[in-house]
C-alpha cells in the first residue's frame, strides 16, 4: 500500500472516478488553473480538460445549482467549496432542490452529486471561517453525509460518493489535508453508512469522526498510559445514514461512552448519538453519556481563546474520567 | 415576390400551429377555472397558482422547442405542464394529491414533474430553480447537443440573488438557456416598480453580455417568434437569450388572494381583460376566415369536456398508499 497525505487520496479518488466515468466533473472556485485552493484537484485540469474542471465564479449558490441541474440531467457533478463556511450561500440549492427533487417527482429524477470542501476550524481564522455544519447538513432526508478522518478513508468514500445515486455531503478538513496514511491503491471503495473501529477498548467508547478521532486517539493512548483504562474509539465516518448498530455493539460491550464533535452542543450530532444510545442501550449504560464539542460561542481569534474553544484530549479525558467515575 | 410565396405556401402550416395554439390555450383557461372550483370544494390543498391571462406565454413559448429540448419552471406552471403535453388528467390529479398524478401526489401544484417530457418541474422558491436552468444546459454542452433549456420564472425572481449570479455563468459558459421572465407587473401584491430600480427586466441582460428581446405576452405569436429566435440562437451559437415577456395575471397571486383590491384596481384589471390573449387570437383566426363562432364554441367545448374529465379522474383516482410515505427519499 502506498502512503498518501489525504489531500493525494482525494486527488487519487477524483481522478479514478473522472478516468472511470466521462459523466463525472469538478466544479468550483479554482479548481482548475489555480489547481485548487487546497490542491486537492491538482494535475486535473492538465488531464481532463476545461469542460470537466470548470472553474467558476465566487457565486456559490449559482454553481451549486448549475451542479443539481446537471444531475438532473443524468451528470455525475462534483461541486467543490473552498470550504463549508461559504457553501452557507448555497444551502437553497443543497435543501431545496438537492434533496428534495426526487421525492416531490415522485421518484422520476435521481440527483446523483457530491458536495465537498473543508469543513470546521483549522488555525486562526476567527469566526466565519471556522465552523462545523455537520449537524446542519446531517438534518436533512435526501442527503448523505460523510466525514472521513483518515487518507484511506477520505479515497474511499468520495468514491463512494461519486459513485452514490443521490447528493452526497463529504466534509474534509483543512488541517486533515496534510495527514498521512496508508491508501488502498484502485478500487477502493468505503461503504456510505459504516462506522470504524479504529482503536479497540473495553472500558468505554469515544464516538467521533473527521478531525476529532486524531483528538480520541490521543486522548485512548494518555488513558491507556495514566490511568491503566482501555477506551475504544469509534469513527462514524458517515454522519447520514447513521451506523447505529455499530454504535450500539460498541457501548454493549464498554457501557460508557463520550461523544466528541468539533461542531456546537446545541442540537448537535452528539445529541443524536446520544439519542440512540439512550433508547436502544439505555439497560447497558454504566453511567451517563457526555458530550465534547466546541464551546458553544463563535469561534474567538485569540490562539490561546481558540485553543479553548476546540475538542481537545484533555477534555476527553476529564469527560471519561467521569463516565468512570474516576474523579 | 420570394415573400408572398413562403406565405401562400407556409400559410395553411400557420394556421394549423395557430389553431393549436388556440386549443392549448383554452384548455389552459377551463383547466384552471375547474381548478379553482375544485380549490374552493377543499379538494386540492395548500398553494395553487392560477395561469389565467398568462396562456400565451405557455403555449406561445412552448410551441417552438422540441421534444427533447428541457423545460423548467416556478410554482405557477400548470399551463406549461398543459402546453408541453402533459395529460390534463395528470395534472388535475396531482392538484388533488393523488397516487395517479405527475408526481405520484407527493409534489402538488407547485411541483409537477414528468422527466419524459423533460419537464423538469415546478419549484416553490421564487428564483431558486433559474441556476438548475443553467445545469440542464450545462449538461447539454457537456454532451455536445444541440437541445435547448427552456426556464420560465416571474419578475419578481430577477431581485433575487441566484438570478444575477445563474445569468452571469450561463453567459460565461455559452449555455443553451432560454431566461424567459413572464412579468405579470406584481410579486404577490407588491407591484414591481415599487421594488425594482430598474423596471425592465430586459435591460438586466446588458450585465450579463446576453442577448435580449422584450416581447408582448398577450400575443401568443409574438411569444412563439421570439422563442423561436431564441432557441436557434441556442441550438447554433449556444448562446443564451433573456426573454422579458408583458403579461398580466388576470387572478390573484394565489388561491387565498383576491383579484385585486389593496394592491391594483378592478378597473386595472378589467381593462387588461380587454387584451385576453385568447379572444385576441380566436378573433385574429375569424377575421381571416380560418375559424368561425362555430368552430370556436366546439374547441371550447372540447377544452371544457377535457378539464371536466380531468376533475373527475382525480376525484376517482386513490390516495397514494401510505407506504409511499417513506418511498423515494432516497435512490436506490
Amino acid at each position: 500500500m502506498a502512503t498518501l497525505t489525504y489531500r493525494d487520496a482525494l486527488n487519487q479518488a477524483l481522478r479514478e472516478e473522472m478516468q472511470r466515468d466521462p459523466d463525472v466533473f469538478l466544479m468550483g472556485e479554482e479548481v482548475g488553473v489555480y489547481q485548487g485552493a487546497y490542491k486537492v484537484s491538482r494535475g486535473l485540469l492538465e488531464e481532463f480538460g476545461p469542460m470537466r474542471i470548470v472553474d467558476t465564479p465566487i457565486a456559490e449558490l449559482g454553481f451549486a445549482g448549475i451542479g443539481v441541474g446537471a444531475a438532473m440531467a443524468g451528470l455525475r457533478p462534483v461541486i467543490e467549496f473552498m470550504t463549508w463556511n461559504f457553501a452557507v450561500l448555497a444551502l437553497d440549492q443543497i435543501v431545496n432542490s438537492a434533496a428534495k427533487i426526487l421525492y416531490e417527482s415522485g421518484g422520476q429524477i435521481p440527483i446523483p452529486i457530491v458536495f465537498r470542501g473543508p469543513n470546521g476550524a483549522a488555525l486562526q481564522l476567527a469566526a466565519q471561517h471556522s465552523q462545523a455544519w455537520d449537524a446542519w447538513v446531517s438534518h436533512i432526508p435526501g442527503l448523505k453525509v460523510v466525514a472521513p478522518a483518515t487518507p484511506a478513508d477520505a479515497k474511499g468514500l468520495l468514491k463512494a460518493a461519486i459513485r452514490d445515486n443521490n447528493p452526497v455531503i463529504v466534509l474534509e478538513g483543512e488541517m486533515l489535508y496534510n495527514v498521512k496514511g496508508e491508501v488502498p491503491e484502485g478500487e477502493h471503495i468505503v461503504p456510505i453508512g459504516q462506522a470504524d473501529v479504529k482503536r479497540p477498548g473495553r472500558d468505554v467508547t469515544f464516538i467521533c469522526h473527521s478531525k476529532t478521532v486524531a483528538v480520541a486517539l490521543k486522548a485512548a493512548e494518555q488513558m491507556a498510559e495514566h490511568e491503566g483504562v482501555s477506551a475504544e474509539v469509534l469513527d462514524l465516518r458517515s454522519l447520514r445514514p447513521l451506523d447505529e448498530e455499530a454504535i450500539l455493539g460498541s457501548v454493549a460491550r464498554t457501557n460508557r461512552a463520550v461523544v466528541i464533535e468539533e461542531g456546537w452542543p446545541h442540537a448537535g450530532i452528539g445529541a443524536q448519538v446520544v439519542d440512540v444510545i439512550q433508547r436502544e442501550a439505555f439497560d447497558q449504560l454504566d453511567a451517563p453519556v457526555l458530550r465534547v464539542t466546541q464551546a458553544d460561542v463563535p469561534m474567538p481569534y485569540n490562539k490561546q481563546l481558540e485553543r479553548l474553544a476546540k475538542p481537545s484530549p484533555e477534555r476527553v479525558v476529564a469527560a471519561a474520567r467521569r463516565v468512570l467515575y474516576l474523579d | 415576390m420570394a415573400t408572398a410565396t413562403a406565405q401562400t405556401t407556409h400559410a395553411p402550416a400557420q394556421h394549423e400551429l395557430e389553431h393549436r395554439m388556440l386549443r392549448q390555450m383554452l384548455l389552459i383557461r377551463r383547466f384552471e377555472e375547474k381548478a379553482a372550483e375544485a380549490y374552493a370544494l377543499g379538494k386540492i390543498g395548500g398553494f395553487c397558482h392560477l395561469y389565467i391571462g398568462q396562456e400565451a406565454v405557455a403555449v406561445g413559448s412552448l410551441a417552438a422547442l422540441r421534444e427533447d429540448d428541457y423545460v423548467i419552471s416556478s410554482y405557477r406552471e400548470h399551463g406549461q405542464a398543459l402546453a408541453r403535453g402533459l395529460p390534463a388528467n395528470v395534472v388535475m390529479a396531482e392538484l388533488f394529491g393523488k397516487a395517479t398524478g405527475c408526481s405520484k401526489g407527493k409534489g402538488g401544484s407547485m411541483h409537477l414533474f414528468d422527466a419524459g417530457r423533460r419537464f423538469m418541474g415546478g419549484h416553490g422558491i421564487v428564483g431558486g430553480h433559474v441556476p438548475l436552468a443553467a445545469g440542464l444546459g450545462f449538461a447539454i454542452r457537456y454532451r455536445g447537443g444541440d437541445q435547448v433549456c427552456l426556464c420560465y420564472f416571474g419578475e419578481a425572481a430577477v431581485n433575487i440573488g441566484a438570478f444575477h449570479e445563474t445569468l452571469n455563468m450561463a453567459s460565461v459558459y455559452k449555455l443553451p438557456v432560454i431566461f424567459l421572465c413572464e412579468n405579470n407587473r406584481y410579486g404577490m401584491g407588491t407591484a414591481f416598480e415599487r421594488v425594482a430600480a430598474v423596471t425592465d427586466v430586459v435591460e438586466h441582460a446588458c450585465s450579463y453580455d446576453m442577448a435580449a428581446e422584450l416581447v408582448n405576452g398577450m400575443d401568443v405569436l409574438a411569444v412563439n417568434e421570439a422563442t423561436r429566435r431564441a432557441a436557434e440562437r441556442a441550438r447554433k451559437g449556444g448562446r443564451p437569450t433573456l426573454l422579458e415577456v408583458r403579461t398580466y395575471r388576470f387572478m390573484g397571486h394565489s388561491m387565498s388572494d383576491p383579484l385585486h383590491g389593496v394592491y391594483r384596481t378592478k378597473e386595472e384589471v378589467e381593462e387588461q381583460r380587454k387584451r385576453d390573449p385568447i379572444s385576441q387570437l380566436a378573433g385574429k383566426l375569424k377575421e381571416e376566415g380560418v375559424l368561425d363562432e362555430a368552430g370556436l364554441n366546439a374547441l371550447d367545448a372540447e377544452a371544457r369536456a377535457a378539464a371536466e374529465d380531468a376533475v373527475r379522474f382525480a376525484d376517482q383516482s386513490p390516495d397514494p398508499d401510505p407506504t409511499e410515505l417513506t418511498t423515494h427519499v432516497l435512490a436506490d
